[in-house]
């Protein structure tokens, strides 16, 4: 036990200032109003749902929740159901084989919500293509998309740009 | 340099009465390729089991444009000491039909299920001849892998519900999962049945993640392939790279320069270095051990930093290509990139001390999913997953391919099978990883990174295995007109080690499923693709 809170003291704080994008954004709703965004800010609940990724960019969803980048200082927190979610981030070109999935975890997330598309995958089917039997569309073309995250995969810097581009509502804040 | 010819398994094969076929027009000839009768077919699986001979795969070639109209069947398997060998049989076009060898090798049973559906081969003697990758909604006659049908086909939705396997007895229940998960994982659905909390069954329904990633590869350049080949899988990127680019250059005899060759290694074992550390920081996670998923995620980002920084890309995606690597490292970079290794292992080797002695984490992984030795060598199982249960497959000793040949990789070899030893194999190999990057960079050859890529005639074919971080992944590639690739077969280590999964959890609580399924840790996109 004496070892790990040693290492606790030696590794310190290494939680960092959120950087600048890299990689373009883009802000594409405004659909909702500024006072539900204002009730998102400090409080929001996003459901992952990979709808056919590579899994590139699962890995650097998954580093926004590490020490460097804490996204819950942020007031953001990955919850386990679309069904108390505010938010869906989506990654991949949606499959034909995640197609019904994705609409349906979009029904089940309570409105008012938000999508965020992240990775080139699910902006514009990426290095797959849309011209592909087994792939039904980019993210906006199976549910309504609030931001876009070009990337492949974006850094976690952007996808937090991201996420608080669709709370705060305007543009391309990198 | 000379090429010989493998005859070993010709050879046991005559002493059985099959006739093979040496194909002149697959390389390299050390892993050579026979044709076989198809009537044969089920019996050189059977002498290769005899042998104790490793199934590594099973997939389909339509004749290209340059040849004339045929189907081909091809299997591969690997022996300890005569390397891997692949066999090949004609099919009839217009009613293909392909005799079973899944009661030889099980791991063969989605492969087969993957060529009724992509190909349109009936298997015979199939037990399991439900749908694999072609869900229910896609149309009955729908083939894609077929040249008759379009890669842009808009396939009219259909209706069809898979038949799961049933469970019946007093008090079992049935519990779906997926296929989106709970976690930040890739989609796949998991069919439960319990008793309480102890898992009877676990059934996996996969092929959410499927994008038609074999199709595509069809009439790109061996440099274009390289690019989609690292978004087979994103977490081994440099694995099937690695493997992609191994395949088209043995396919053209090209020699790739030295430098190049020990860059392309040390990106592998970096990218396993990243991955191991992610994944046990995983297994603590779901074991409650928040403490070790925070180090080793930090970890994990300080490689991915150091990646950014040197070589361009966080997951190291794009620096492989046909003919060398897109990057290099200067003598500051080269001795950085040691120091910082050095540096991980050391303090991983720290935090693993913490984790063994944690008692409650010990707890969880003790004992938790075991596979047995037997069953370990009846599927095949590949990777860590194998090394953890008395298979110690790698292709980088049994093929001890370039730069590998003059390391001498340590293997660690566990018994007992069980989550624990899922990780302590993992903890071995990033020590292992570690060193030999360190000997890489101390020894770094001079001159290019990069030899032009020159592809070969239409019909040759090569084959490679790569040991990614998961275990070997099997390349082969045929070109066709025009210096384009006209079928490109992989198999990622995860479509065998799947079926690990399912046999690990029986009998598990499920509330440990999840720690069994990151000591897994299985690609979903991989085996979709
Ligand atoms: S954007 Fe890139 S990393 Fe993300 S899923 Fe697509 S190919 Fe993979």
């Amino acid at each position: 036990m004496l070892e790990l809170f040693t290492k606790i003291i030696k590794t310190g704080n290494r939680t960092e200032p959120l950087g600048e994008a890299g990689n373009q954004i883009e802000v594409l709703g405004g659909k909702l109003q500024n006072a539900i965004r204002q009730k998102f800010r400090g409080s929001l609940a996003i459901r992952e749902v990979d709808a056919g990724s590579c899994n590139g960019c699962e890995l650097e969803i998954i580093a926004m929740n590490n020490c460097y980048y804490d996204l819950d200082r942020f007031g953001v927190h990955f919850v386990p159901s679309p069904r108390f979610a505010d938010m869906l981030l989506v990654t991949g070109p949606v499959t034909r084989n995640m197609e019904t999935a994705l609409k349906m975890t979009y029904e089940a997330t309570p409105g008012p919500k938000l999508v965020v598309a992240v990775g080139d995958c699910a902006a514009n089917c990426g290095v797959f293509g849309k011209d592909n039997y087994a792939i039904a569309g980019a993210v906006s073309d199976i549910i309504p998309v609030d931001v876009i995250v070009h990337g492949c995969p974006p850094s976690p810097t952007d996808m937090i740009r991201g996420v608080l581009a669709a709370i705060e509502g305007s543009g391309s804040p990198g | 340099m000379i090429h010989e010819a493998n005859t070993w398994f010709a050879e046991r094969l005559s002493d059985h009465g099959i006739v093979t076929r040496y194909l002149e027009d697959h390389h390299p000839v050390e892993m050579s390729c026979l044709q076989i009768r198809r009537l044969d077919w089920t019996h050189a699986a059977e002498e290769a089991r005899r042998q104790d001979m490793r199934f590594v795969s099973l997939w389909a070639a339509e004749a290209g444009a340059h040849d004339e109209e045929a189907l081909y069947a091809y299997m591969a398997f690997a022996h300890l000491e005569h390397r891997h060998v692949l066999l090949r049989t004609d099919l009839n076009v217009d009613d293909p039909v392909l005799p079973d060898i899944s009661r030889h090798y099980v791991a063969a049973v989605r492969m087969e299920r993957s060529l009724q559906d992509m190909f349109g081969i009936r298997v015979e003697g199939l037990v399991d001849t439900r749908r694999w990758l072609k869900h229910e909604h896609w149309p009955e006659d729908a083939h894609p892998m077929r040249s008759s049908f379009a890669a842009n086909t808009r396939m009219e939705p259909n209706a069809g519900e898979y038949a799961f396997i049933k469970a019946e007895g007093d008090g079992v229940y049935e519990y779906p999962v997926g296929p989106v998960h709970a976690g930040i994982i890739e989609p796949g659905h998991f069919r439960f049945h319990a008793v309480g909390e102890k898992i009877l069954n676990m059934e996996e329904r996969l092929g959410y993640a499927h994008k038609g990633i074999e199709k595509i590869f069809e009439g790109l350049t061996a440099i274009q392939g390289s690019r989609l080949a690292g978004h087979i899988s994103g977490d081994s990127a440099v694995a099937h790279t690695w493997a992609f680019a191994q395949a088209c250059e043995n396919a053209a005899y090209l020699e790739v320069p030295e430098r190049a060759v020990a860059l392309r290694a040390i990106l592998c074992e970096r990218e396993r270095m990243a991955n191991h550390i992610g994944d046990i920081g995983g297994v603590c996670n779901d074991g409650g051990f928040a403490f070790m998923n925070v180090q080793m995620q930090r970890l994990r980002e300080d490689m991915a930093r150091a990646h950014q920084d040197m070589f361009g890309h966080r997951l190291l995606m794009d620096l492989i290509i046909s003919g060398g690597v897109n990057c290099d490292l200067d003598a500051n970079s080269q001795h950085r990139l040691s120091e910082q290794t050095q540096n991980l292992a050391s303090e991983v080797e720290e935090l693993r001390t913490i984790y063994a002695d944690h008692p409650s984490m010990q707890e969880r992984v003790i004992g938790s999913g075991p596979v047995s030795i037997e069953d370990a060598k009846s599927i095949g199982l590949l990777g860590y997953i194998g090394r953890a249960s008395g298979v110690y497959a790698d292709a980088r000793v049994e093929e001890a391919y370039p730069p590998y040949n003059r390391l001498q990789v340590q293997i660690p070899q566990g018994t007992f099978g069980d989550v624990a030893t899922r990780v302590w194999v993992r903890f071995e190999e990033i020590v292992e990883s570690a060193r030999l990057i360190c000997n890489l960079l101390k020894d770094m050859p001079d001159g290019p990174v990069q030899t032009d890529f020159i592809a070969p005639e239409a019909g040759i074919s090569g084959f490679d295995v790569i040991e990614g971080w998961r275990g070997e992944i099997s390349a082969w590639v045929r070109f066709g007109q025009n210096g384009t690739i006209d079928r490109y077969a992989v198999r990622d280590p995860s479509e065998i080690n799947w079926l690990g999964l399912e046999l690990a959890v029986r009998e598990v609580p499920v509330p440990d499923f999840p720690l069994n399924n990151k000591s897994f840790n299985c690609s979903y996109s991989g085996n979709d693709l």
